[in-house]
């Protein structure tokens, strides 16, 4: 048997155990699983981002503009000495206010007039109607600065409703693709594995 | 200084990357471009710090031979080893890490999701129970797009798939755009707030 097929079968099982209790094996398959995830990360992240977009300008090009980015992520490393751990703050404060600026726009762009823009259908059907409605309600319910009662509580009402239909037809949706890779995984033990389905 | 400068510093650069949307020039759009590059790289240093607590924590469990401590040093023993296949044999096709990466990882992350499927059936006995008209709508939603989405749905009736199908594009999809332009909302304030540094969380305590 191929030992790849093997190695997967049993930390498949080993995970499957938790479904009895917490186990020894569970608890292996765990950690090794938040290990290899956190080391596959760390390749990734710096064969992806680190080389390509600092080393490589910086000690290749010879563009010097990168060498602040450099010190500035070496700074977050300070955190790791309490004396000196605020001058990781002038980093955080750059990727933070950075991401803050070009925020803005983005989502007004991508967010809300994308969004605005996509719902406006005709209201001739039926359709564009429940559109607008659930859209309108919605918005109305999540409105906190005047209190839901009155003529402002009936469509915020409605609004809880559309919204209760959002929620359960994600959960619908979640359960539905957690259902699949369940499957998914009996496929393999009971096929690539044990050889008892095709 | 220890407050002050990361709030300049947060204003300054915050106060750019809006502004320069409105400012098509080649300059700006240079100094942009090189902020995202900064801002990636330093995203990814506050990530590579994580990882090194990471190592540091479950090396003091090992080395005080804390309660547990053999898992730790096999989490150890699986971050090292794709550490060091994949900077030393590559991460390729047919390279060990990738095989680490199919035949350990890929599995098990996809049963420990899997196993979600469990632990949300018992979830949905408690929360579907039909006691309010808000939850009788969060019912019937969620069972008739799980039934639109099995062969047993076709077989009740043949419309339940449609029916699926018109709740997620229709009333769902619009109470979703909802949810997102309030998000949207919410961070073009929550932005502003950083930019001008009423919002400080991010400095901590001191």
């Amino acid at each position: 048997m191929d030992i790849g097929i093997l190695t997967s079968a049993l930390l498949t099982l080993f995970i499957f155990s938790f479904l009895y209790k917490d186990n020894p094996f569970y608890k292996f398959a765990e950690h090794l699983l938040v290990g290899i995830s956190v080391g596959y990360f760390l390749v990734i992240a710096i064969n992806t981002t680190v080389l390509p977009t600092l080393f490589l300008p910086l000690f290749k090009e010879g563009n010097l503009l990168y060498i602040i980015p450099g010190i500035l992520g070496f700074f977050m490393f300070l955190r790791f000495f309490p004396k000196i751990s605020w001058v990781s703050r002038i980093s955080l404060a750059l990727i933070i206010g950075a991401g803050a600026g070009v925020s803005i726009p983005a989502v007004i762009e991508a967010q809300i007039m994308a969004q605005m823009k996509a719902s406006m259908l005709k209201f001739t059907s039926f359709d564009g109607i429940v559109v607008m409605t659930a859209l309108c309600t919605t918005l109305i319910y999540f409105f906190f600065s005047k209190k839901h009662t009155g003529w402002f509580g009936a469509p915020a009402k409605v609004g809880t409703w559309f919204l209760m239909v959002f929620f359960g037809a994600t959960f619908g949706y979640t359960v539905m693709s957690r259902i699949s890779l369940l499957i998914g995984r009996l496929q393999f033990l009971l096929g690539d594995f044990l050889h008892i389905i095709d | 200084m220890r407050r002050q400068l990361p709030i300049i510093v947060c204003f300054g650069f915050g106060a750019f990357m809006l502004i320069q949307f409105f400012i098509p020039k080649r300059s700006f759009i240079f100094a942009y471009e090189n902020v995202l590059d900064w801002m990636q790289i330093i995203y990814v240093f506050t990530l590579l710090v994580g990882v090194a607590n990471y190592i540091k924590i479950n090396s003091k469990k090992v080395s005080d031979k804390a309660k547990g401590w053999g898992y730790n040093l096999i989490a150890l023993l699986g971050l090292f080893s794709m550490v060091i296949l994949g900077f030393a044999k590559g991460t390729d096709q047919g390279s060990p890490f990738l095989w680490m990466f199919n035949n350990l990882q890929v599995p098990m992350q996809s049963t420990m999701f899997s196993l979600l499927a469990f632990f949300v059936a018992s979830a949905a006995y408690r929360g579907f129970r039909a006691r309010t008209k808000e939850a009788t709508i969060l019912l019937l939603s969620a069972g008739i797009v799980m039934l639109g989405r099995v062969p047993i749905g076709e077989m009740i009736h043949s419309s339940v798939p449609d029916l699926a199908n018109w709740i997620l594009n229709f009333p769902s999809m619009a109470a979703r755009r909802g949810i997102l332009i309030g998000i949207g909302l919410g961070t073009i304030s929550t932005s502003l707030r950083i930019i001008l540094g009423i919002e400080r969380t991010y400095l901590g305590r001191e």
